[in-house]
């Protein structure tokens, strides 16, 4: 166990999977002699060499079909998407080809590929630089959609990414890359499509997703000071979704709040909030409160986006409306 | 000495052979969907059938093949059964995929035809991963890519032809200028001289030739090949050619073009080309010709036999293939 960030973290994943399978490899914008803008994956070409880190053209569509056309072929690429915004000029390859591979080849062939994209919102960086595209891609069949919140489920869960034979697309919030936390040496993996309770409680559920998660923790941490016990649930997957775990908190608490940065409407949270709602209704003791990003574009600066992002007091707030309120 | 020199009389006549096989083909579904008696529309590729021949003729087994929207041959010469292609069109469980893909798209991993995209042009870029994967293996294998001009228009056309000049990769491009993209003439969508010379943009050699002399697309591709085996890169092969039919076979020949335009085309047709060749040399007779003909006829007759008798898919086929399996200690609760 080392205490190490959540950048290093990927990189480490993907360095040991680099060093495990040889059929592993990276391609994307500056992430050869640059590692990435993040940094993410600085230090590889130097043990892997150009063959194995591939600097790209800005061509998001054909960093992603190749990614398609290598995995057929039997590699097992990890494409970078510098930013995840920029998904809208690669949608094809991921929608409409990665996803239906294996269903169109009748089960014969798959592609097991990465794609890994930071999301996210920060003041730096404008309307297009910032989005969370989950539930973008959440309602495409065939595709697998992560989000690690610290640094040890970003290796575990990177590592089950790339030997699945699935595409994944894996979501690294680019404010957490300087996120530290215990990170297990050597062989770790976390399965894809298991929640965690990240704070157990009695009163409330929280359901969050990247960054969020620890704006919940610090949510039900103040709370906790006032009394109402608070759970909170890391979603880590939209696809594959741990809804066992979910109706097991909210059968217990009677009480759930959705958080993601993403807008409210339209968003992941609405999914869960319609799973509940089927299987659990009778449990409910609240209506289901749902917090995340406003119906608008996220803002440039650091004003207009702390005002955009939801804030633990945001979260709190809902969960003191949703203690106050019941079922009529 | 050429690569056409090479061919014996055996290849020449099993080249002849397959161009007849695929006419006899598409008129066929052709009929069969004016009849009523297809699910998918047919997208004829006549008049274009010496570019597939002439371009998958003596590929390997291992060589991939990305066939466009109207390159039917290449699934045929790759050795796709007839019966699978015609089981397709009628949407039954013997199709590809178990009836789930469209014989247009579909792909066959043993044969080295890789899944195609109905949104044209999008599947240049997997065509490039695919011969990136074979220079990364260090294997000499080549990928075949067939789109349209139409296609070419595309953004992927532009990512996909930079992509594989930079890291100079094994794939040979073959765009099927048919004059028409959808109902749109080449003269309104392009404003270029030709399409050939755009692969000078990309760092590799682009070459323009009639795409309705099968010796012409087969030397040229074969000569492509072998620069893609040894190394030195792609080929961007612009064959002319002409589509006899309308866009499918739900649009009529004549819809927004002459008839005297197809006529004129008619007249350069490639199977009565490559037919009139044989002959002149004494590698045909008469009885030959009619012989083969009849196999033709006969192949797709028993495929559509097939085709008609095979079951439909089972409704619970939609759940199957989703998802590859995967082991529980990578990624567990996929719903249903």
């Amino acid at each position: 166990m080392s205490e190490i960030t959540y950048r290093e973290a990927i990189r480490e994943a993907l360095r040991e999977e680099m060093r495990r399978d040889e059929r592993v490899f990276i391609l994307g914008e500056d992430v050869a002699d640059a590692g990435g803008v993040f940094k993410v994956t600085l230090g590889l070409l130097a043990e892997f060499g150009p063959a194995r880190v591939i600097d790209t053209p800005l061509s998001e569509s054909a960093i992603v079909g190749a990614a398609v056309g290598a995995s057929l072929m039997g590699m097992r690429p990890v494409a970078e998407i510098m930013f995840a915004d920029f998904t809208t000029v690669a949608m094809d390859g991921l929608v409409n080809h990665a996803a239906k591979v294996h269903y169109l080849y009748g089960g014969e062939l798959s592609a097991p590929l990465v794609v890994r994209m930071a999301y996210g919102a920060g003041p730096k960086w404008g309307a297009q630089h910032t989005q969370s595209v989950e539930s973008w891609l959440a309602n495409v069949p065939g595709l697998t959609i992560v989000m690690p919140s610290t640094p040890a489920d970003a290796k575990g869960l990177l590592k089950a990414a790339i030997r699945t034979p699935n595409p994944v697309v894996f979501l690294e919030h680019k404010q957490l890359y300087g996120k530290k936390g215990e990170v297990p040496e050597g062989e770790y993996i976390v399965p894809i499509g298991r929640a965690e309770v990240k704070r157990s409680g009695d009163d409330v559920t929280i359901v969050a997703s990247g960054m969020m998660v620890d704006r919940a923790l610090d949510a039900a941490a103040g709370l906790a000071q006032e009394g109402p016990s608070t759970e909170v649930i890391d979603l880590r997957s939209v696809q594959p979704l741990d809804t066992e775990t979910i109706l097991a908190s909210v059968e217990k608490t009677g009480r759930l709040v959705i958080v993601h940065e993403a807008p409210v409407h339209g968003g992941f949270g609405g999914e869960i909030a319609a799973v509940v709602a089927n299987q659990a209704l009778g449990f409910l003791d609240a209506p289901i409160q749902r917090v995340g990003g406003p119906w608008a574009p996220i803002p440039f600066g650091p004003v207009l986006t702390d005002a955009y992002v939801p804030k633990a007091a945001d979260i709190v707030q809902a969960v003191r409306s949703t203690l106050g309120a019941t079922v009529a | 000495m050429s690569y056409t020199d090479r061919l014996s009389n055996k290849d020449l006549v099993q080249m002849y052979r397959w161009l007849v096989l695929i006419r006899a083909f598409e008129d066929r579904v052709g009929e069969l969907w004016r009849e009523g008696s297809l699910q998918e529309s047919p997208h004829g590729s006549q008049g274009q059938e010496a570019i597939a021949v002439g371009a998958c003729y003596g590929l390997r087994p291992e060589d991939q093949v990305l066939p466009s929207l109207r390159t039917r041959g290449a699934f045929l010469v790759k050795g796709v059964p007839v019966r699978v292609q015609m089981a397709g069109m009628y949407a039954k469980a013997t199709g590809a995929a178990r009836g789930k893909a469209t014989a247009h798209h579909m792909g066959d991993p043993l044969r080295g035809v890789l899944l195609g995209s109905a949104i044209v042009g999008a599947s240049i870029t997997v065509a490039v991963g695919a011969a990136l994967a074979f220079k990364l293996q260090r294997k000499d294998h080549v990928v075949v890519d067939f789109f349209g001009d139409g296609a070419a228009q595309r953004g992927d056309f532009h990512e996909g032809l930079n992509f594989a000049g930079i890291f100079r990769l094994p794939v040979i491009f073959i765009l099927e200028n048919n004059g028409f993209a959808e109902m749109t003439p080449v003269s309104k969508h392009f404003a270029g001289p030709d399409f050939a010379c755009r692969a000078q943009g990309y760092g590799f050699p682009g070459v323009r030739l009639d795409g309705n002399d099968i010796f012409a697309v087969y030397e040229a591709v074969q000569a492509a090949v072998a620069r893609a085996r040894a190394g030195e890169g792609p080929t961007l092969l612009e064959c002319v050619t002409y589509r006899l039919r309308g866009h499918s076979e739900s649009h009529p020949p004549t819809e927004l073009r002459e008839q005297a335009e197809i006529d004129q085309w008619r007249a350069k047709d490639p199977i009565p080309r490559m037919r009139a060749h044989l002959l002149g040399r004494g590698i045909l007779r008469d009885d030959l010709l009619r012989g083969i003909e009849a196999e033709a006829n006969q192949e797709v007759e028993d495929a559509m036999k097939f085709a008609a008798d095979s079951p439909s898919p089972d409704p619970g086929e939609i759940h199957r293939d989703v998802y590859a399996p995967e082991p529980p200690d990578l990624v567990v609760g996929r719903q249903a």
